[in-house]
């Protein structure tokens, strides 16, 4: 097979793939633009369901533990004057029989309780909120979060896993969807989000929803239609009233559905590989623009 | 006793309200003295953990039992571990549910769901 693949030169660039909804094309998209770049970093930001493996299938060498802060009250201590309740924004606090008690999972670790607490009753404690794996996948450097079962939230692994992202050219960072805080953890330090679409009504309500979300950050972004078919027109006059170009269109392809399916890289088809090629030159381009 | 009920308005006549934690206000009716008092409810636009909140300021109003038709997990405990006893509502005012507790009519509040714990 002939090395056609393309290697951005200059700094790194840091791409965020996000759609209004699942089921889109994000995990498709992001796994394939990573296998492309010839050294690339691919994080699974979908700590709720992370599928990015099942493509990469990379070597896991490393895996750690995410722990947040949360209060434990030390009740000796406590004269139950409830400052602690009374500032906690998340209700995390409630006061029972005299003495508060902690909602662990509502608690963000934001520590002003036990700043707060005059008796310095309240101390911080740690509790595992998930893990994240550290792997490799040929040339692509894999990092994937998993939020526990029943947790509220994935931002603390998110935050943590974009802090631990290697150097590589290209990172490829695989959005959760929605437009929540989980998907704002994951593309503030994006150089650029790539808005994944498909040619429907629901694709286009919820293209206009992402869009919004990468606009309020001022990344600068650009369309990826797929299940692209004729009806794309749709999106074509959706892109000219945003402003915003279309960087790519993925055809509605039975084989690429396939491959999908069989948990394989379309990238690694002589058919397909160049939809991804030309993405990476087109946003490189754009990036050089943006400088 | 007094009983706390979720209500859309501010009267004795307002309809039972179907949320918990995101009601407008509570009324908690003392069922002996037939006077009442409503308590807005500040949760009702909480980002998260409304039921907590809400459940807190009916533990601080001093009533003894909740009359609703639903309640998360977290707000049942909260109740729960300040001894406050959960009734299911049935379609009517919150008088009618203060004249159902008072005849004994009302079923325990069985259901507690896992709350919705959105973060938006």
């Amino acid at each position: 097979m002939p090395d056609t693949t393309v290697m951005v030169e200059g700094g790194e660039m840091r791409i965020a793939v996000l759609s209004g909804k699942g089921g889109t094309g994000k995990t498709f998209l992001s796994v394939n633009l990573a296998a492309a770049a010839k050294d690339a970093a691919y994080v699974d930001c979908d700590v709720e369901e992370p599928n990015g493996f099942l493509f990469l299938k990379p070597e896991i060498e490393k895996e750690e533990s995410v722990e947040v802060a949360v209060p434990e009250i030390d009740e000796s201590a406590c004269d139950g004057c409830r400052s602690c309740v009374r500032f906690c924004r998340f209700n995390a606090l409630a006061f029972l029989k005299g003495k508060p008690r902690v909602f662990p999972e509502l608690c963000h670790s934001c520590g002003g309780c036990s700043l707060l607490c005059p008796k310095e009753a309240i101390r911080e404690r740690k509790r595992a909120v998930g893990v994240i794996e550290h792997g490799r996948a040929g040339g692509v450097s894999f990092l994937s979060g998993t939020l526990n079962s029943g947790e509220a939230t994935g931002v603390p692994i998110i935050r943590q896993m974009i802090r631990e992202i290697p150097a590589a050219p290209v990172t490829v960072i695989d959005c959760p969807p929605g437009s929540s805080c989980s998907v704002m953890e994951s593309i503030k330090g994006a150089d650029f989000c790539l808005l994944v679409t498909e040619p429907t009504l629901f694709g286009l309500e919820n293209l206009k929803l992402v869009l919004q979300l990468a606009r309020t950050f001022h990344k600068p972004c650009a369309i990826v239609v797929n299940k692209a078919t004729d009806s794309t027109k749709m999106m074509e006059a959706a892109a000219r009233e945003f402003q915003i170009p279309i960087f790519a269109r993925i055809p509605y392809d039975a084989e690429l559905a396939r491959a999908s399916a069989q948990g394989n890289l379309a990238a690694g088809r002589e058919t397909f590989r160049p939809i991804f090629l030309n993405l990476l030159e087109t946003l490189k381009g754009s990036e050089e623009k943006e400088a | 006793m007094k009983i706390a009920v979720p209500s859309e308005g501010k009267q004795m006549d307002s309809p039972v309200n179907r949320s918990f934690g995101r009601t407008p206000c509570f009324i908690v009716a003392d069922t002996e003295t037939g006077d009442f008092k409503v308590i807005d409810n500040e949760a009702a636009a909480a980002q998260g953990g409304a039921g907590i909140k809400a459940a807190q300021a009916i533990v601080d109003s001093g009533a003894g039992a909740v009359v609703t038709f639903h309640c998360g997990e977290n707000a049942a405990e909260v109740l729960n571990a300040a001894g406050i006893r959960l009734w299911k509502a049935v379609p009517g005012t919150v008088a009618d549910m203060a004249d159902a507790w008072k005849n004994g009519t009302l079923a325990e509040l069985s259901e507690i769901h896992a709350g919705y714990h959105g973060h938006g």
